[in-house]
């Protein structure tokens, strides 16, 4: 069992949460001319790191907002929780 | 080498058994390989066997991090099948069920294949219909498949929930007459036994720490156990893929998660078929030895930890008991985990790269052991020849880019949900 702080709530079990995949992932700026390469990175092309990875989380069972974790995807060891509008 | 059969085996028991020959060999690493395999699974190892056995290439090294048969084709439930709609999937997998049925005799190691059949259940008229679709797209293809009723299904699986007010009623299903499971060691040992009399090297606790490219050719890796220069370089790696991209600086469509599997303590034979629950993720077969063999739900986030975490578990035993009852009974025997290799379309890619000389075999899901015969069958040509085989074109890397995805379930990019 994962238990993943909420920043809004506190100590949480990982059956509150749902999972949003990497975190890092930026979306192409808007209004501006996206190369075919662009979009592949933003859509499909992922580092899937072996170790600290910062992904998004959906505490959908509780506040219900989305929050930023780092996570070790080895040990499964939590460095860091933040709001989602935030950089970790 | 020393062949098996029924009077090898007594020769041998009279013997006390003192005489067996090793398998396989254990040797250092050469300095140089004309093809250089990374990863001792079962698609490393098929692969060495056919580069040497159809394309005559035998100065192949494979290299292990751990030991061979470690990694996933230990790790998997077994199963064998080839009920895809899509032509690329349907008609690669078929290859490989045609490789699977003769792969006892031609590896001379008994994989103790067992077409007993697959069934995936349905719980809802679109359900069927979808089924009817999937089975007529699979026999257009020449796989065969039977749309059975809920009747037909109760004689075949009696033990199955047939009650009326259950959530998900069993409608009927469809059946791969073909498909069953074969014993996943065997699998590894087998490949790696004729790989190893043919003249490849199996070198097993090798790390590979780097890869030594040079104007965009491949020269070589770097090990933990020194330097090997190679011609070509195939990536057999499943989930590790993304770890050994980041050292050749690419980026993949693929993300690392982790699939559990568990078996219970040893029953009566109960269950003929390998049967699937549609409603859910969940599968189930019983083992020669007894044991239901059962598998289900990603654990849901990245995650390279080769071992499982008890939510998933829970949920996907839940499914289990309601498709079969009687399990609630049973006492868990060993339950375990290990990393696939996800696609952003749940479909392999076994292809070149931008690099010359290195070659790409990833993005296995959750399908990654039927396909053992014919992802070596195919990498092999795709390494011998420098260009993909017809059964494997469609898997290429650059699908994504150019939009022609074959995404089976329709699932699109959340590999944690697929």
């Amino acid at each position: 069992m994962l238990y993943i702080e909420c920043p809004y709530c506190g100590l949480r079990s990982q059956n509150e949460f749902a999972y949003g995949g990497d975190g890092t992932v930026k979306r192409p700026t808007l209004n501006k001319e996206v190369s075919d390469k662009e979009w592949d990175n933003f859509v499909y092309n992922r580092k899937s790191p072996r170790g600290k990875h910062v992904e998004l989380w959906h505490h959908i069972s509780g506040c219900r907002q989305w929050i930023k974790v780092q996570r070790d995807t080895v040990t499964h060891e939590i460095f860091k929780t933040v709001s989602a509008d935030k950089e970790i | 080498m020393q062949k098996y059969s029924v009077f090898s085996l007594f020769k041998n028991a009279l013997k006390g058994h003192k005489d067996w020959e090793v398998a396989w060999k254990d040797p250092n690493p050469k300095e140089e390989y004309d093809v250089v395999i990374i990863g001792g699974g079962g698609h490393g190892l098929a692969t060495a066997y056919y580069l040497a056995k159809e394309h005559n290439i035998t100065n192949v090294a494979i290299v292990e991090k751990g030991w061979i048969g470690g990694g996933n084709v230990g790790r998997n439930t077994t199963i064998l099948r080839s009920n895809y709609m899509h032509d690329e999937n349907g008609l690669f997998y078929e290859k490989g069920m045609e490789l699977w049925r003769n792969m006892s005799q031609e590896l001379n190691f008994n994989v103790m294949f067992s077409p007993r059949g697959i069934i995936n259940l349905a719980h809802s008229d679109a359900q069927m219909n979808a089924y009817a679709r999937r089975g007529n797209s699979m026999k257009l293809n020449g796989i065969d498949a039977e749309l059975l009723g809920r009747e037909e299904i109760k004689k075949l699986v009696p033990i199955l929930d047939f009650s009326e007010n259950v959530r998900f009623p069993i409608f009927g299903g469809l059946m791969q007459p073909s498909g069953g499971t074969a014993r996943h060691d065997a699998v590894a040992w087998g490949y790696a036994r004729q790989a190893d009399s043919m003249g490849v090297d199996i070198i097993q606790h090798c790390e590979v720490t780097g890869f030594d490219v040079v104007n965009g050719k491949i020269k070589g890796i770097q090990t933990s156990r020194g330097n090997i220069k190679a011609k070509k370089i195939g990536l057999c790696v499943a989930g590790s893929t993304s770890v050994l991209a980041e050292m050749l600086n690419m980026t993949l469509p693929l993300e690392t998660h982790l699939l559990q599997a568990c078996v219970s303590e040893p029953i009566k034979p109960i269950l003929d078929h390998v049967v699937t629950f549609g409603a859910g993720h969940f599968y189930c077969s019983q083992s020669d030895k007894g044991e239901m063999v059962m598998g289900g739900d990603l654990d849901g986030y990245n995650s390279y930890a080769q071992r499982g975490n008890l939510p998933t578990l829970q949920h996907v035993l839940t499914e289990g008991i309601a498709m079969l009852p009687f399990l609630s009974k049973l006492k868990m025997l060993r339950t375990w985990g290990g990393i696939m290799d996800m696609s952003m379309d749940g479909s392999p890619i076994i292809d070149k790269t931008h690099i010359e000389g290195l070659y790409l075999n990833c993005g296995w899901c959750y399908g990654g052991f039927k396909a053992t015969p014919v992802s070596g069958w195919t990498f092999a040509h795709t390494i011998a020849q420098d260009r993909v085989h017809d059964l494997n074109a469609g898997f290429n890397l650059n699908r994504f880019n150019t939009g022609h995805l074959i995404d089976e379930k329709g699932l699109g990019t959340k590999t944690w949900i697929s």
